[in-house]
């Protein structure tokens, strides 16, 4: 399937093993990304509560950039883009006398957003558009054995009307069901849904980082060999801060922490080299040790 | 909705503080029609099984906001919550369901949690109460009935405390003022009447456990049996102090928010580091060198791991694509007004769950003088 891409910021910036992983694991998908390479910003929500309507604008500029290709619907690697995207469309498609005033700002660009546009992330395309069946099917190295921890990113999962999660789509259980479908074992832990506590990083360094290391340490205690999630944002405050992490809660966590292409494209045969994992500041030992172990018994 | 009477299990939270045992479970079953409550549930069992329950509860229909419990995992109101419901909702369809004390609170026995300890007295922290503007009126003041309706939202507040009970940032900062009181806040910033907004604002962005200490984890509002949105509100306030009253705070929060949209501006994607040092008033900054200091040695390994690159630090690769994006921002942030819609008066146009036939344009533009509505928002249903 073809798709509007819109990869963030942050996948192109501090994690650039999230973009590079995803295009690595695209068309062992069949998924075809048509990369929006003009699209700005979402605001991450930081620019909503500056400017309510200039983070609508810019949104609005990236779904007019989405629906000027012939994506089957727009895709995106990022709960943080998700959920600010979500809650932006939500004013945009409610109310058409204000969209016409945003798509007025737009017009100098000859840009016009139509309302109704599909913008979904990677999780939810996995499950929703190619299918957990689908998916099982082009595993090549199940995930045995390996203990993942989900951690989704508060916007991804909050609030639950908004994002459309009910008992049709629980979103709130596809990242379970993933790790389930490449083989995996999903281990359940306090921090599931919680918050890593970046947004605060500059504010409040210390509640910021006691967030991240609390996590981090159930789900040390719950015997986890890594976390995954699809927020760049939060592998920003549990994977590069995580050293600092550790002085704040004053214990020693080690704990890798996956971006969600690399836990698929690990489970469809690529290697954890080649899905970027050693540019992490946590060194997924665990899991790359486990990759040597599973291709050994193969040969 | 089941009209028989079902049995349903329900696992309840017990502690005794003076028995000195710890917190434990205990199962009851009960039997009542799936369409009764919680809170009924709780009640029958207090009357004919176990009469040491606790539990507070007064109006039973989601008005006096007493009996604030969590019910398998989330917070709501014991009385405002379908035996059935809940069952469909255990954990792993074990139709078993769960009753405990509200977080973030001290418990006092059983469901019991004692909201003067955390709840009030932060409610008590932001000034809940009207400060004229002017003398006393002989009778009452009129204000336009338009200029009101956008704190109609914070005045739905019944203060149960669910907001406060699962607030995340009050889990790891319990000074946090919180979601329900910041809420409470912007029922009188959003006043017209009231005469202390900008020292309302300027107070709760300088309190370091204030405006600014919250993480945006959306928890309060999924959280609220009432639709106040409270993290909105907070969105609200930050926008009124930094966005209109150019309020400057120790805790970086206008800075940041600044440096963020400014960096956005400059090179259409964020350019992550520039965004830290320049939250901290720039990279020559004194209060930036600690920041940058504390945080060297991930930078150090960030930058051996190549995860970042000399050439992305310094240079802004992304740029020159984004030449004319500087246009976008100034026609908007040069309006004499910044334009707000806000779903929850304004309602949805047709096709939207929550129609209103005829709605027309419903956005607020607001100065810094408070609010001016120049396009009038409505409630819902509600007649011109």
């Amino acid at each position: 399937m073809r798709v509007a891409y819109w990869p963030g910021c942050v996948s192109r910036g501090f994690t650039p093993e999230l973009h590079g992983s995803m295009a690595k694991v695209a068309p062992l998908l069949d998924i075809e990304l048509i990369e929006l390479d003009r699209a700005a910003c979402c605001g991450a929500g930081v620019i909503a509560e500056h400017n309510q309507e200039l983070a609508d604008t810019l949104n609005a500029r990236t779904f007019a950039l989405a629906q000027q290709t012939d994506g089957e619907l727009m895709m995106n690697i990022c709960s943080t883009c998700q959920g600010a995207q979500t809650e932006c469309q939500q004013r945009l498609d409610a109310n058409d006398a204000y969209r016409d005033h945003v798509n007025a700002t737009l017009a100098g660009e000859d840009l016009r957003y139509e309302r109704g546009l599909t913008n979904k992330n990677f999780l939810w395309l996995l499950v929703e558009e190619i299918g957990l069946a689908a998916l099982q099917a082009k595993v090549a190295r199940p995930l045995s054995n390996l203990r993942v921890g989900p951690f989704y990113g508060c916007y991804i999962v909050r609030p639950m009307d908004q994002l459309a999660i009910d008992d049709e789509h629980p979103r709130h259980r596809y990242l379970q069901w993933v790790i389930e479908a490449l083989g995996g074992t999903v281990v359940d832990y306090a921090g599931v849904y919680k918050c890593c506590g970046f947004p605060i990083i500059t504010m409040n360094r210390d509640a910021s980082l006691r967030q991240a290391g609390r996590h981090l340490g159930d789900a040390l205690d719950a015997d986890a060999d890594c976390l995954v999630t699809p927020c760049p944002l939060c592998h920003l405050n549990l994977d590069l801060q995580q050293p600092l992490a550790e002085r704040v809660v004053g214990r020693k966590l080690g704990m890798p922490v996956l971006h969600l292409p690399q836990l698929v494209g690990l489970a469809l045969g690529l290697e954890p080299r080649q899905l970027g994992m050693s540019k992490h500041i946590v060194r997924p030992a665990s899991v790359i040790d486990w990759a040597t172990a599973v291709i050994g018994a193969s040969t | 909705m089941i009209k028989s009477p079902l049995q349903y299990t329900l696992r309840l939270r017990r502690f005794n503080p003076e028995s000195g045992e710890m917190p434990y479970w205990q199962d009851f079953k009960v039997e009542l029609e799936g369409h009764r409550s919680v809170l009924d549930a709780i009640l029958k069992l207090r009357d004919e099984v176990d009469g040491s329950i606790g539990i507070r509860c007064s109006c039973r229909q989601a008005i006096c906001g007493s009996c604030g419990v969590r019910i398998n995992d989330k917070p709501g109101l014991a009385c405002h919550t379908h035996l059935e419901r809940a069952a469909q909702a255990a954990r792993e369809g074990s139709r078993v369901i769960q009753v405990e004390p509200m977080g973030n609170m001290p418990v006092m026995k059983d469901l019991i949690v004692d909201m003067d300890a955390v709840h009030w007295k932060k409610v008590h922290r932001v000034t809940p109460w009207l400060i004229n503007r002017q003398p006393t009126p002989e009778r009452e003041h009129i204000v336009p009935r338009q200029s009101m309706i956008d704190v109609t939202q914070t005045m739905a507040c019944i203060q149960c405390g669910a907001c406060v009970s699962d607030c995340l940032s009050m889990e790891v900062d319990p000074e946090f003022i919180g979601p329900a009181a910041l809420a409470k806040a912007y029922r009188f910033v959003g006043d017209p009447r009231d005469a202390w907004h900008y020292e309302r604002l300027k107070d709760l962005s300088e309190d370091p456990h204030g405006l600014y200490d919250c993480s945006h984890c959306w928890m309060c509002i999924d959280a609220c049996p009432k639709g106040v949105a409270p993290m909105s509100q907070i969105m609200r306030l930050r926008r009124l102090a930094g966005s209109d009253h150019h309020i400057e705070d120790h805790n970086n929060g206008h800075r940041h928010e600044h440096a963020f949209t400014e960096n956005i501006r400059r090179n259409g994607l964020l350019h992550e580091a520039d965004v830290l040092p320049d939250s901290y008033g720039g990279k020559l900054n004194p209060r930036a060198v600690p920041v940058l200091l504390y945080s060297l040695p991930v930078i150090l390994r960030a930058l051996a791991r190549r995860k970042i690159t000399f050439g992305n630090a310094l240079l802004h690769p992304h740029r020159r694509r984004f030449k004319g994006l500087h246009r976008l921002f100034d026609s908007i942030q040069r309006r004499e007004s910044r334009y707000e819609l806000n779903l929850y008066v304004s309602g949805y146009d047709s096709g939207e769950p929550a129609e209103v036939a005829g709605s027309g344009p419903a956005m607020v533009a607001t100065g810094a003088s408070g609010l001016d509505t120049t396009h009038a928002p409505r409630r819902q249903g509600e007649d011109r």
